[in-house]
């Protein structure tokens, strides 16, 4: 197991390196003066310019400023934001807190509808409930959800005025204190009554919205893995031992019939992460996704270099954590290879 | 198997019907038309061609002609519409007709082009890496897994920061994103492929590591990377048009489906339908595609599991 765990974990350092290669040649290679674009200054003195050189070290020989930027983002120092002015791995933090929360509870409405809808479609295989279910699915992973997200806007928000169109809360008429960054718990702790119930309200349409591909993908295996599972001896055996159909289903197949539902839900981090660039830009939810992009519309360069840097890093390390607890459960994958 | 199991008379003309091979074209064909979701994929998605291709005959106007006199003229189904602009006009007084029209060239022309640069990079990377092995193979695959670990937005929203925003930097993009996946998916079936017996055969044959590689080796991987072709296509136009809703794809007046969302997101309150239109272009075109790409897999691999 160790052994498993020490390689796996040598084989991020070389995607990490080459991650922080990529970041740091990206900006070198936007159009424009370097001091311009890391300043943000237009038309500056010679002397200014000179000094700028110095103290981002573009006096420096290339492989050397490469080191340096290495050297500080192992350190912790992702770089100066240029239009707030404040750290980027401060600013990331708060936001980002923002970003998980939305992306979890959209898991979670996949799952909780994906997975009890896949097994029932394949129970009832060729019914109609499969039909629409496969036809729905199908919807469902293709669809353009920066569009589905206008669409409930127009009509969830806009037209039936049911749920709020933009935000996390209401902030004219709630005020307090954030100390976790997810609203949902901070609601709770600061006691103000309906604030919990406002956040949940803000988070419902951004979350169908991320959730609706992965709730075609999720449905869709579970479906594929059950009817495989269903065909197997050992539902046939606890059948025959007269178990309720209940029992069968939910117990026998259902629990053999989620392992690959699991590895396809703890490797969509990334595409999740994806899609709450958009989720969070219809919404204009305060996410670490919606700030990437304000950030290009900035030429806040800095903020976009720490920024992908840092989103990437967390996508390696899930990804890291699911291999290794897919290690863990599944000996036949650490003893591979 | 029991020997007195009885078998049906057959005549020699079924026989003769039945043991005749079937061209492998013919034979992919009637797998094919059994699913009929896939069939009618594969006619959606050819008319959208055909529109493609003939934009200039079929659009009523010009995509880019700003009508200034009809600016958001509403769509025919609303009160006031006109057949003049059937499906209404945008904000800058472009019918939205035309513009969709020419936006399926855009779109497909984005899929297309993404699908095929990645395809021929994928299998030739796909196969060096597999072939070559050691050094080559894990810088690869390491450049690969780098990719693959940079969500595929924020990906593309680097390289088009980079590059600046623009229909070919879109395509650059997206491209550089969906790689890995034809990478992988070669180097995977090749390395599989280079333990059996017909390779090694044809190895002692003296046939050269080039030709071994493309005409031996590659053609057996064809079926898995056919299907991930097809399904990059419409992978590709929604992360395209993804890139154009941000603003980071083609510019306009450029008629991408897209961008034809985003310009007109300010819209939505007073004149839903020119929100609501492009986006149901993007969803028609993404799930023909998806309905072929899944009738190719269970035509082409009856190995590959039917969902």
């Amino acid at each position: 197991m160790l052994v498993y765990f020490l390689r796996r974990l040598a084989l991020t350092v070389p995607t990490f390196i080459a991650l922080m290669f990529v970041t740091f040649a990206a900006i070198r290679l936007v159009p424009g003066d370097p001091v311009e674009v890391r300043v943000g200054e237009h038309g500056i003195s010679p002397e200014r310019l000179a000094y700028f050189r110095h103290q981002l070290g573009l006096d420096l020989p290339v492989w050397q400023q490469f080191l340096d930027y290495c050297w500080r983002l192992l350190h912790g120092d992702f770089g100066v934001s240029l239009s707030t002015q404040t750290k980027v791995l401060t600013e990331f933090f708060t936001l980002f807190p923002a970003t998980v929360e939305l992306s979890l509870c959209a898991m979670l409405f996949a799952i909780a509808v994906g997975v009890p809808a896949g097994a029932v479609a394949a129970v009832k295989r060729g019914s109609v409930f499969d039909q629409g279910l496969m036809t729905i699915s199908l919807f469902g992973y293709s669809m353009p959800i920066f569009w589905w997200g206008l669409l409930l806007i127009m009509f969830v928000s806009v037209k039936l005025e049911w749920l709020p169109v933009s935000g996390r809360i209401d902030l004219i008429n709630y005020y307090f204190d954030q100390p976790t960054g997810f609203m949902l718990i901070d609601t709770l702790l600061s006691g103000e009554s309906g604030a919990f119930l406002d956040a949940v309200r803000h988070l419902i349409l951004p979350a169908i919205v991320l959730g609706t591909v992965p709730l075609g993908v999720i449905a869709r295996m579970t479906r594929s893995s059950m009817l495989e599972v269903l065909s197997e001896d050992y539902v046939r055996t606890a059948r025959a031992k007269g178990l309720s159909p209940f029992r069968v289903i939910g117990v026998h197949a259902l629990r053999n019939a989620l392992l690959p539902v699991v590895t396809v839900i703890g490797l969509s981090v990334s595409s999740l992460l994806a899609g709450a660039v958009l989720t969070e830009t219809i919404f204009s939810w305060p996410g670490v996704g919606h700030w990437l992009i304000e950030s290009i519309s900035r030429r806040d360069y800095p903020a976009l270099q720490g920024g992908v840097m840092l989103v990437s890093t967390v996508v390696i390390g899930v990804n890291l954590v699911v291999d290794l607890v897919y290690g863990a459960i599944n000996p036949r994958i650490r003893h591979g290879r | 198997m029991a020997a007195d199991v009885a078998l049906p008379a057959v005549s020699s003309e079924e026989a003769a019907e039945v043991l005749a091979q079937p061209t492998p074209l013919a034979a992919f064909w009637a797998a094919f038309r059994e699913n009929r979701g896939a069939v009618f994929g594969l006619v959606v998605i050819s008319t959208i061609a055909l529109i493609a291709i003939f934009a200039n005959f079929i659009a009523p106007h010009s995509p880019i002609e700003q009508f200034r006199d009809a600016v958001r003229a509403p769509p025919i189904w609303e009160q006031g519409g006109a057949w003049r602009y059937a499906l209404g006009t945008d904000g800058d007084g472009h019918d939205t007709l035309s513009r969709l029209i020419f936006g399926a060239r855009v779109s497909l022309f984005i899929g297309l082009s993404v699908m095929s640069v990645s395809f021929v990079v994928g299998v030739v990377l796909g196969l060096l890496a597999a072939s070559v092995g050691s050094l080559v193979d894990v810088i690869i695959t390491r450049v690969m897994d780098l990719i693959m670990a940079v969500p595929s937005l924020v990906m593309a929203i680097l390289v088009v920061a980079v590059l600046g925003p623009s229909l070919a930097n879109t395509i650059v993009a997206v491209t550089i994103v969906y790689l890995p996946r034809y990478v992988r998916l070669v180097r995977a079936s090749a390395l599989g492929e280079l333990t059996k017996d017909y390779v090694t055969a044809a190895r002692v044959a003296g046939v050269g590591p080039l030709r071994l590689m493309v005409s031996t080796v590659l053609p057996n991987c064809l079926a898995p990377l056919i299907v991930q072709a097809a399904l990059g296509v419409s992978d590709a136009i929604l992360e395209a048009a993804g890139l154009g809703f941000l603003g980071l794809g083609a510019q306009a007046p450029t008629p991408e489906w897209g961008t034809m969302l985003a310009d007109s997101r300010e819209f939505i309150r007073s004149d839903p339908w020119i929100v609501a239109l492009p986006g149901l272009a993007i969803l028609i075109a993404v799930v023909a595609i998806n309905l072929t790409g899944d009738g190719l897999r269970d035509a082409l691999d009856p190995r590959m599991r039917r969902t």
